[in-house]
């Protein structure tokens, strides 16, 4: 049985069919690409995973619970990640605060009480474990820099951190490397495959950037105007015509 | 068909005011609080010219609607308003409770209102009644009332649609800034928004005012809540929405009073505390029907994130230097308050003040860490003190736990108010705990059971003993008093710097990243209403013990709230030593610099006038406008001149840096961290 199981996922915008009947699967420890032009339905089908939206139809199923009925912040309980299209972050925190609000927030150790008696300050175990990820990530130069000063790029990397210290089982990238030069991206990239081969998390990777997705993923799935056209293999999805013509236009 | 008759009079009055307040924030933004008090300063001024100067009816009409309050306007809008356009919208919010707070007092000085009974209205013989239609009884000012409303509203209406002004308005609406680079002046044309409003507001408090038994601000707070429940309806943008709301909530209300039978307790209580009623349920129901949402303006990106606080910024000798200077001043004041002072002069200031510290923690929870503002604070520390006095004398439990079930009790009652207000944002759940304290204060109080009396009688309050200690002793209630806020303020920082303040911390950067990694924003508001209903009402319970009676009435009412409010954010509203020299401040203004330190300076200075003890009003009046400065240091004059200092401390260190070191020289910080 797949990690993520998304069945016949509809939703309209009054009237207009955003996600006609989308159905997708990620397997653990997978990387999994979800490609498509603008305004295909990509981050719309993310929301809908995430329970930012409410699909008008369809189910969505992780680890075989039923996700109809969690809200957003139990879906990352449950060990869904992600990352924002267009960035957001904790203004007025440091790369190093981000990760440890996100390893309390999985954690869930610490009440009021406990902090009341002050001890809700950072553990030692806390702060190794924030270490980890700022060194994996390469964030450890900036790291008590607050991240209103960062790049957009480092502000990506900030935000894939904060996901992973979440522990998450699947983490979903929305267009991580929009906005990024060439390099940032193919570092990026790099960074990614790591970050998979040492936790095994599973990632479904939102992308128009070609040659990103298919330096990375194994299977992709196509949308276009809300629908999914094709699905399978990243080698066989790229050779589709109906893929090519959707993607590139009329240019092969 | 009467009572919908009659209810339109009062209804015409809402339209206006909430057609009024629509108008000022859809041009600028400004969730206008003060508005009832704009529609007083119209009615007194008129009531001034017709009553004591007996100038005819159109000149007062002139001089009070087309003169004072189109002046009020333009005044508010070039010294204030102007400035706020692109503020943050605390300060927004909290430079208007300013102006709620100080205009009604300075009006007051001017004109002798509260002996001003049976307000003239706008028509010769306004009492005359007519009987057009079967059993409808209208008079002469009521038919004024409804006929001048409609007039007025459909030409604003008219104005909107057809004409350049209007389109220009609509404009500035959609985005001020974006307006301006398409070469409208959004500054003028707020302006006239303003004026307009202003005048609308003059109009309106005219009008009602034969209607009204006295003159009184209160009167007009009430009538502005009920319209800002009107505004709320219209979604803060479509005047003829909030024409209609305004209509329909009078009608209802004269409907529901003759509905309900006579006696009930509900009726008793439905007249005083309609439209606080109205506002709160309006609020949730229109949040819940998504149409709450503040406006937004496409470029609002462009501001500035908050800075962070000066004692992250600087570095750990100079934070090692000023908090053992801050260590050693505070235990020097102890030391010389405890065994030095003169107790009858100090001991109450500072037993009061270590109190009023506590409550203003509660306010440094909800906003300065929770982003929040909640006027209802008052309120909450109300609660402390009535539960506290009824627990430890009808209940026979022991006074320190009964104040500390009072807080609990308070407590539960926040996070009860934030269950239902959970996705309400910014200015409208400000709005709805202001709804709620104003109901509290207006129907919950007289019960039995919430005031353990008739909530003006004040109930009597034991000091508490521990052991041999007998807390009746002055000295020994202040060491109380001081331990307490100490143990308070550290529990403050620890919550800061513990999961529950970095929680905060994320949802305020981002709601929706936070909850992409498992924060429940819904849970941690509840929690820091609770917490900060908490602490109001273990503050409370102290004032009560202080006291040794839970005066409700001369303490907890909802505006001394706004003033904590305003005074605490004024000061520094997210470090705990802004809370407690917000209340050092607060309690030595009005006790020694009014009654004693000014008369006296101005006495020895010259001896032509001999200035009496300030006292009363005044005091809210300074407090208010200090507010205004809110406007330029959003961050509180605390964080603003530590930032100063820290800047001239660093200019002079580098300095040194540069020539050789010279021995001896003493860096003196700032107190505090």
């Amino acid at each position: 049985m797949s990690l993520l199981q998304a069945d016949g996922v509809t939703k309209k915008f009054s009237g207009i069919t955003a996600l006609d009947a989308v159905s997708l699967d990620v397997d653990d420890g997978e990387i999994v690409g979800l490609i498509g032009p603008n305004g295909a339905g990509k981050t719309t089908f993310f929301n809908c995973l995430l329970g930012m939206l409410k699909p008008d139809s369809g189910s969505v199923t992780f680890d075989g619970v039923d996700l109809a009925r969690v809200p957003t912040h139990r879906r990352a309980r449950l060990g869904i990640g992600r990352t924002f299209q267009r960035i957001e972050l904790f203004t007025g925190m440091s790369p190093r605060e981000h990760f440890l609000v996100a390893d309390r927030a999985h954690t869930r150790r610490g009440s009021l009480l406990f902090d009341i008696f002050g001890f809700g300050r950072p553990h030692a175990d806390e702060q190794a474990r924030a270490a980890a990820v700022l060194d994996i990530l390469g964030l450890t130069p900036v790291a008590d820099r607050q991240v209103e000063s960062l790049s957009l790029g480092i502000g990506r990397l900030v935000e894939v951190g904060r996901a992973l210290m979440t522990n998450p089982r699947l983490l979903l990238l929305d267009e991580p490397s929009s906005g990024l030069d060439r390099k940032e991206t193919e570092a990026l990239a790099m960074t990614l495959r790591e970050v998979q081969r040492q936790s095994g998390t599973a990632i479904l990777l939102v992308e128009h950037d070609v040659d990103f997705v298919r330096s990375l993923v194994t299977r992709a799935f196509v949308l276009d105007f809300g629908t999914l056209i094709a699905s399978g293999r990243t080698d066989d999805v790229f050779a589709d015509a109906a893929v090519r013509k959707a993607y590139l236009g009329d240019i092969v | 068909m009467d009572e919908i008759f009659r209810g339109m009079t009062f209804g015409s009055i809402y339209s206006l005011l909430a057609v009024g307040l629509v108008l000022t924030y859809k041009t600028s933004g400004i969730f206008n609080l003060a508005y009832g008090a704009q529609a007083f300063v119209s009615a007194a001024v008129y009531y001034e010219m017709r009553k004591v100067h007996e100038l005819p009816i159109p000149v007062a009409f002139t001089i009070a609607v087309l003169i004072a309050a189109p002046l009020l306007g333009l005044l508010l809008d070039r010294l204030l308003f102007r400035h706020l356009r692109s503020a943050p919208a605390v300060a927004r919010l909290v430079t208007t409770l300013g102006l709620l707070v100080a205009i009604p007092e300075i009006t007051k000085l001017f004109f002798a209102v509260n002996t001003s009974y049976q307000p003239p209205g706008v028509v010769p013989d306004g009492s005359s009644a007519y009987n057009p239609f079967g059993n409808v009884f209208l008079n002469r000012d009521d038919i004024a009332t409804i006929v001048i409303t409609i007039a007025v509203v459909l030409a604003i209406m008219a104005m909107f649609r057809y004409s350049p002004l209007g389109l220009r308005m609509r404009a500035v609406v959609e985005s001020n800034r974006m307006t301006e680079l398409a070469g409208v002046d959004a500054d003028r044309v707020s302006t006239i928004a303003a004026v307009m409003s202003s005048m609308l507001a003059g109009l309106a408090g005219v009008l009602i005012s034969p209607v009204l038994p006295q003159l009184n601000d209160l009167y007009y707070r009430n009538l502005v809540v009920a319209a800002i429940a009107a505004a709320v309806f219209a979604g803060l943008s479509s005047i003829p929405l909030a024409f209609i709301g305004g209509l329909l909530l009078g009608i209802l209300s004269q409907v529901l009073a003759t509905l309900l039978p006579d006696g009930s307790v509900f009726k008793a209580s439905l007249g005083p505390s309609l439209p606080f009623v109205a506002l709160f349920v309006v609020l949730i129901v229109m949040n819940a029907r998504g149409g709450t949402r503040e406006v937004a303006d496409p470029l609002a990106g462009v501001d500035p994130p908050p800075p962070p606080l000066v004692s992250v910024e600087r570095t750990d000798s100079l934070t090692w230097a000023t908090r053992s200077f801050g260590v050693i001043f505070v235990l020097g004041l102890c030391y010389w308050l405890l065994f030095h002072a003169d107790e009858q002069i100090w001991f109450p200031p500072a037993q009061e003040a270590a109190i009023y510290a506590v409550i203003f923690l509660s306010i440094t929870v909800i906003t300065g860490m929770g982003g929040l503002i909640s006027l209802s604070q008052a309120t909450f520390a109300g609660i402390g003190a009535l539960a506290t006095a009824q627990l430890a004398t009808d209940a026979g439990l022991g006074v320190l736990f009964a104040a500390v079930v009072g807080a609990a009790i308070a407590a539960a009652v926040g996070a009860l108010l934030a269950v239902p207000a959970l996705r309400l944002a910014g200015i409208f759940l400000s709005l709805a705990t202001l709804a709620f304290g104003l109901f509290f204060d207006s129907v919950m109080v007289k019960y039995t059971w919430v005031s353990g009396g008739d909530g003006i009688q004040p109930h009597a309050t034991p000091r508490p003993t521990i052991g041999p200690i007998d807390f009746a002793n002055e000295k020994a209630f202040l060491l109380l008093c001081i331990v307490i806020l100490a143990l308070v303020g550290t529990a403050v920082i620890f919550i800061r710097s513990g999961t529950t303040g970095r929680y905060l911390d994320a949802i305020r950067g981002s709601q929706t990243a936070a909850s992409s990694i498992g924060i429940s924003s819904a849970r941690s508001r509840v929690v820091v209403f609770a917490l900060s209903a908490g602490i109001a009402g273990l503050g409370g319970g102290l004032f009560a013990m202080y006291q040794e009676r839970a005066n409700f009435v001369g303490n907890f009412k909802v505006e001394l709230g706004l003033v904590w409010v305003v005074v605490v954010v004024t000061l520094g509203a997210r470090t705990v030593e802004g809370a407690i020299q917000a209340a050092i401040g607060f309690v030595f203004f009005q006790r020694f610099a009014l009654r004693v330190w000014i008369p006296w300076a101005v006495n020895h200075a010259q001896p032509w006038v001999d200035v009496k003890p300030i006292t009363g009003g005044v005091a809210t009046v300074l407090f208010g406008l200090g507010a205004l400065t809110y406007a330029r240091h959003p961050e509180g004059i605390l964080e603003f001149n530590k930032r100063k200092s820290l800047a001239a401390i660093q200019r002079r260190i580098d300095r040194r840096k540069q020539s050789p070191p010279d021995e001896g020289a003493v860096v003196v910080g700032e107190v505090g961290a």
